[in-house]
């Protein structure tokens, strides 16, 4: 104990951290609101909100994958050229020569068709706890964009393996795009960069996939995160007290 | 402590009404969730949320970290436009959409359906009917389900117009149960339960139903030319 107090108790330790270590409600409290990351979180919850039930934590799921996605992203990055056939090769690589590699490749997958789906069942869990009602109007239609970041971030993902499925699963989605009335065929060159799905398409691909969408996705997230807390903090399944018909308990 | 200023305020307990009142407030029915919020036992954030949340992101890193371990992600041959598999899919949370090809022109079932659903979905808290909390049968209103039939009426003729039996039995599905309650047979256990549904939870759980269907069919039971194939038989393609 007497270690942990030199290291907790000297000036450089109290320049980064201002508050101690003492079990106080007040540095309980001081941990939360000095902390920029934490601070999105209010300083106290109600008990009731943290139960599995309220929300099932699919929010922090999604979040969570988010940054799983995140970090073996940029390891991806490093042994990634988004060129034909390079990028395929890539693939090979990850494969038979980089250490780890397809646990790597794994991880990025696998995280990804969870984000797609925790978002999906976060959606649905607001929906049936009533939990978009106001003053939270707002941050559920940001969800919903933060929903369709989310599969347009797994779909552009979808391309870069270069692979056979990632070709025809793309060609098939693009087609549908050209479907649109009027704008259709225009939107589609200028997603693919071109008229087919190719070096050009790949290249743009992996910029939407790996900079402006995460991007969007950071700052919507941001945001979302933000309402969360300004409008009274998660809204469990306390929205659907029934007694009453919508009048609160008591 | 006496001299102690503190000790000049006097704490009071009561649960006599008359003499520590009560505050009563009116909510409209349309009020804000937050006003619903319980009044339970208020907790320090840190540690008992943050230690809930270290145990999220735990479980979640070891459950993916098993599944890495155990599945590999699939890696076909290189791309090659000339080489056009059979049937040619799109990721999962597409399918839904591509077996709705499968029936409807492009224009409705890449375009005008998918819009529908997204616009749908955003505009949902501002509409009254999504912010009540009351049942479909506790609504005054009367007429409602002649309304919902007639509309359910018009989808079903759309769906069979165009043939698309794997939404038509679970609209047909929903909007049974939803109407179970005025049947004058219903037990009275499903009455009670089924009465208390809100209509938008009605939509939700049909819009919910669909998709899962649609999805399921175009994962499992798509082959060659999207053929209808049974997984059990021939596989997945």
């Amino acid at each position: 104990m007497d270690i942990l107090r030199a290291i907790t108790e000297n000036r450089i330790w109290r320049s980064v951290v201002r508050h101690g270590v003492r079990a106080t409600n007040r540095n309980r409290v001081m941990v939360v609101m000095e902390n920029v990351f934490l601070h999105l979180h209010s300083t106290k919850v109600r008990g009731r909100s943290m139960e599995l039930s309220s929300t099932y934590y699919l929010g922090g799921l999604a979040l969570t994958l988010n940054a799983i996605l995140t970090a073996t992203g940029l390891m991806l990055m490093l042994y990634y050229h988004p060129s034909v056939p390079q990028a395929y090769r890539d693939m090979k690589e990850l494969q038979f020569v980089v250490s780890n590699g397809v646990f790597l490749r794994n991880m990025h997958r696998w995280a990804a068709h969870a984000m797609v789906l925790s978002v999906f069942l976060h959606l649905l869990r607001v929906f049936y706890h009533k939990a978009y009602r106001p003053p939270r109007e707002f941050n559920w239609v940001v969800g919903v964009f933060l929903l369709l970041l989310t599969l347009l971030l797994s779909y552009t993902g979808y391309l870069l393996p270069w692979d056979q499925l990632a070709f025809w699963g793309v060609s098939v989605g693009t087609n549908m795009v050209r479907a649109m009335p009027f704008l259709g065929p225009v939107v589609r060159f200028h997603l693919l960069g071109g008229n087919i799905v190719g070096e050009n398409a790949l290249l743009r691909f992996y910029v939407l996939h790996c900079v402006l969408l995460p991007l969007a996705l950071a700052l919507g997230i941001a945001v979302h995160l933000w309402r969360v807390r300004k409008d009274g903090g998660v809204c469990g399944s306390s929205g659907l007290r029934r007694s009453g018909a919508g009048q609160p308990r008591e | 402590m006496p001299g102690n200023p503190v000790s000049e305020f006097r704490l009071e307990g009561n649960s006599d009404a008359r003499a520590v009142p009560k505050r009563v407030a009116l909510i409209r029915r349309e009020e804000p969730a937050r006003l619903l919020e319980d009044r339970d036992e208020l907790l320090t954030t840190a540690p008992h949320l943050l230690l809930r949340e270290v145990i999220v992101v735990q479980l979640c890193v070891t459950g993916l970290a098993v599944a890495s371990l155990l599945f590999d992600a699939p890696l076909e041959g290189i791309a090659d436009p000339t080489d056009t598999p059979n049937p040619a899919k799109a990721p999962w949370y597409f399918l839904g959409l591509q077996e709705l090809l499968h029936y409807f022109p492009p224009v409705v079932a890449g375009v005008l359906l998918p819009a529908l659903a997204v616009v749908g979905l955003v505009v949902i808290p501002y509409f009254r009917i999504n912010i009540e909390v009351v049942g479909f049968y506790e609504r005054p209103r009367k007429r409602s389900l002649a309304a919902l039939g007639l509309a359910t009426a018009l989808v079903c003729g759309f769906l069979v117009a165009y043939r698309v039996w794997s939404v038509l039995v679970p609209t047909l599905l929903i909007f049974s149960l939803t109407a179970l309650p005025a049947v004058p047979r219903c037990p009275a256990g499903w009455k009670r339960r089924l009465s208390r549904i809100p209509l938008s939870d009605w939509i939700m759980t049909w819009f919910v139903a669909v998709v899962t269907i649609l999805t399921l069919i175009g994962v499992f039971f798509r082959g060659p030319a999207w053929a209808w194939t049974w997984p059990w038989r021939d596989g997945i393609f």
